[in-house]
């Protein structure tokens, strides 16, 4: 786990844990180290078992094995209302019965904080997430995004060591989903408080998170910098699960130098790719690459190191930014490019059916051998 | 066109479906309440009907308020409507002691099972309620089924009255009235967020204090409806006192069929009946205004 400080002291440590529900491994030993400071997500599709292990680190579910430990101290016995862990649910589970301002000041009532000292936290909380205005109303006078920093203030507000944050912006609209990751972000920025987030969302995980942890049928399958596990993902599932990438099947023929060469039925022939650790000549494999390391063009690249294929346009869409095209190889198979759009024109650079070329560094390519 | 005319038909429609439930209150309960106040207000005499005419036959109203004043004057009858408000308000707080877990158990249970226990607390109205009053004479009576058990264990030696007492009369008031309790509190229990509960933990409530801060307070709504529920019912019980109260329980439905049909005394009786309502027109006003005021806060 290169390039973050914050991982090297680790602040929670999930030791081998796992969580059965009858013969079903909801979560399948998971170990983990997470950082003090650190913005870590736990990315997976629902049922992968994530919210489970969220609900473990905040004492909802007791693990059937393994130990979880909070800056040193071990945890796993202790009942959620005693743990140094505050969570935002996803329904936010802000009080119905009770003001913005009791909804935040609940948890340090219940911590037995003199009562002026409640009155100061409240109103800076309420301040930091901009809801002072708004301290006297109740819940439902309130619009989504408004009842999610009600959540945020009223869980860190205790301070705690750790924040959980469960789907934080799955219920917010596009616009506002931007402006909270930010926000969010700045929060943690400033108070240094370890967050933890649970999201199927892998964008969402890209931007906010210092590390990921992408989770599958209970296990952990990578843990890593949002850059390591996009650029560098360690199996099929890690690849296809985060963003878009063209996958082709094939198997090990040879070696020149560093990289390998993968013979692939799709692409018509054989693909290189560079590998540390070369696969045995005749193991299956999968070399793999993003729409946006693809090049696209309508005469014949000259560099021959380059990976060239031919191909013709068989679908195009225009995002403003970038365009997207589905290109069909002589072998039937569909290739993903994305390209920007750097120049303004008001004609478009390629046309439906229009023959064309694609070509990607070898350096580009990812071999996946899990 | 056609849409303006599609549209006054819905507004017919609309009108009516609203106006077939004031029929109904009209028919069965305004008119009724209008001709038992009307005899309230009249002398009971020996004819057929046995009151005198609300008209005196010369343009004017023959009315007295004697019964009422009577009702004043003769203590048995504020005796008898405290104990009435008594023992339904006894009855009605042994319902949501055992009504509230009851129903808590069901929300909380997995939906096959959920199904099966609500349609166990329904599955007692399958029989008529005189019949299940019956068969509690039959467990409670001295030899009894419980009694019967009691003595064989050896718990006792000889059988316990438990009919004809206050107690015989809480059993039964409580057994056919639980389930009107269980259900508005399962109602309410059932749509509340589980989260809620979960957060207040995560904020150092401990279990019990998160029942008292977050589950009590947002169940208060069913709480209210099943009380009155309980409560209204209750206080005008007739069968299970008579069957298995004793002749010191002398509640106010026990009155109100006295003085019908024993002494044939019908203002009277229709005035016991007045007061009662008015006794029960109080928690009614006091259910609207909070369902009101729920409805505002969790809109």
């Amino acid at each position: 786990m290169t390039g973050n400080a914050a991982s090297s002291t680790p602040f929670i440590e999930i030791q081998n844990v796992s969580k059965y529900f009858g013969d079903f491994a909801a979560v399948d030993s998971v170990s983990l180290t997470i950082g003090k400071g650190e913005l870590f997500s736990i990315l997976g599709a629902s049922g992968c078992g994530k919210t489970t292990l969220l609900r473990i680190l905040a004492g909802f579910e007791t693990p059937s094995k393994g130990r979880i430990l909070i800056d040193g101290v071990d945890i796993t016995e202790l009942p959620p209302y005693e743990r140094p862990v505050n969570m935002m649910f996803q329904s936010y589970a802000v009080f119905p019965h009770m003001t913005v301002e009791k909804n935040v000041a609940y948890g340090l009532e219940k911590e037995g904080i003199p009562r002026v000292e409640i009155k100061r936290r409240v109103g800076e909380m309420l301040n930091m997430v901009q809801l002072d205005t708004f301290a006297a109303r109740k819940p439902h006078q309130l619009s989504g995004g408004q009842r999610q920093r009600v959540a945020l203030a009223r869980a860190l507000v205790k301070r705690p060591k750790v924040l959980l944050l469960d789907e934080p912006l799955a219920a917010l609209d596009k616009k506002l989903r931007e402006h909270t990751q930010f926000e969010l972000m700045g929060i943690q920025y400033k108070l240094g408080i370890t967050f933890v987030v649970v999201t199927h969302d892998q964008e969402e995980a890209m931007i906010l998170s210092s590390r990921i942890a992408v989770m599958d049928k209970g296990r952990l399958i990578q843990v890593g910098t949002p850059k390591e596990v996009y650029e560098y993902p360690n199996s099929r599932f890690v690849a296809d699960f985060i963003g878009t990438i063209n996958m082709f099947e094939g198997t090990v023929v040879g070696f020149d130098d560093d990289s390998v060469r993968v013979n692939c039925k799709d692409a018509g022939g054989e693909l290189v790719a560079l590998s540390d650790a070369p696969p045995a000549v005749g193991s299956p494999v999968c070399l793999a690459v993003r729409p946006e390391k693809i090049f696209i063009s309508k005469h014949e690249p000259d560099n021959t190191e380059d990976t060239r294929l031919a191909g013709i346009v068989e679908d195009l869409g225009y995002f403003g930014n970038l365009s997207l095209y589905r290109i069909r190889l002589a072998t039937g198979r569909v290739v993903q490019v994305s390209a920007q759009n750097s120049r303004r024109s008001a004609e478009r650079f390629l046309e439906w059916d229009d023959k064309v070329f694609i070509s990607w560094r070898p350096r580009s390519a990812v071999l996946l051998t899990d | 066109m056609i849409a303006v005319a599609g549209f006054r038909r819905d507004m017919l429609w609309q009108r009516f479906t609203i106006a077939i439930p004031y029929l109904w209150l009209l028919v069965f309960f305004l008119a009724p309440f209008a001709i038992i106040l009307k005899i309230s207000l009249a002398d009971p005499i020996i004819a057929q009907p046995p009151f005198t005419p609300f008209f005196d036959g010369q343009g004017g109203v023959a009315a007295t308020v004697d019964s009422y004043l009577f009702l004043l004057t003769d203590k048995l009858y504020a005796v008898t409507y405290l104990k009435s408000v008594f023992m339904a308000a006894v009855a009605t707080l042994l319902c949501l002691a055992l009504g509230f877990p009851m129903a808590y158990g069901i929300a909380r249970a997995d939906e096959g099972t959920r199904n099966l226990l609500l349609l166990l607390i329904v599955l007692p109205f399958w029989i008529s309620f005189l019949l299940r009053v019956y068969a509690w004479m039959g467990l409670l009576n001295n030899h009894g089924v419980i009694n019967n058990v009691l003595i064989w264990l050896q718990v006792i030696d000889k059988p316990i009255a438990f009919m004809y007492t206050d107690f015989a009369i809480y059993v039964g008031l409580v057994y056919s009235y639980l389930p009107f309790m269980v259900l508005p509190l399962y109602a309410t229990l059932e749509r509340m967020d589980l989260d809620l509960v979960d957060a207040a933990q995560d904020l150092g409530a401990r279990p019990s204090q998160a029942f008292w801060d977050i589950t009590w307070p947002l169940a208060r709504p069913g709480v209210i409806a099943g009380c009155l529920l309980v409560f209204i019912p209750a206080m005008g019980e007739y069968v299970i006192p008579y069957l298995l109260g004793g002749p010191e329980s002398l509640l106010i439905g026990r009155v109100l069929f006295d003085e019908f049909f024993v002494n044939r005394d019908w203002p009277l009786a229709s005035a016991v009946a007045i007061v009662l309502l008015l006794l029960l027109v109080v928690p009614i006003v006091f259910l609207q205004r909070s369902q009101a005021r729920d409805a505002e806060g969790h809109a």
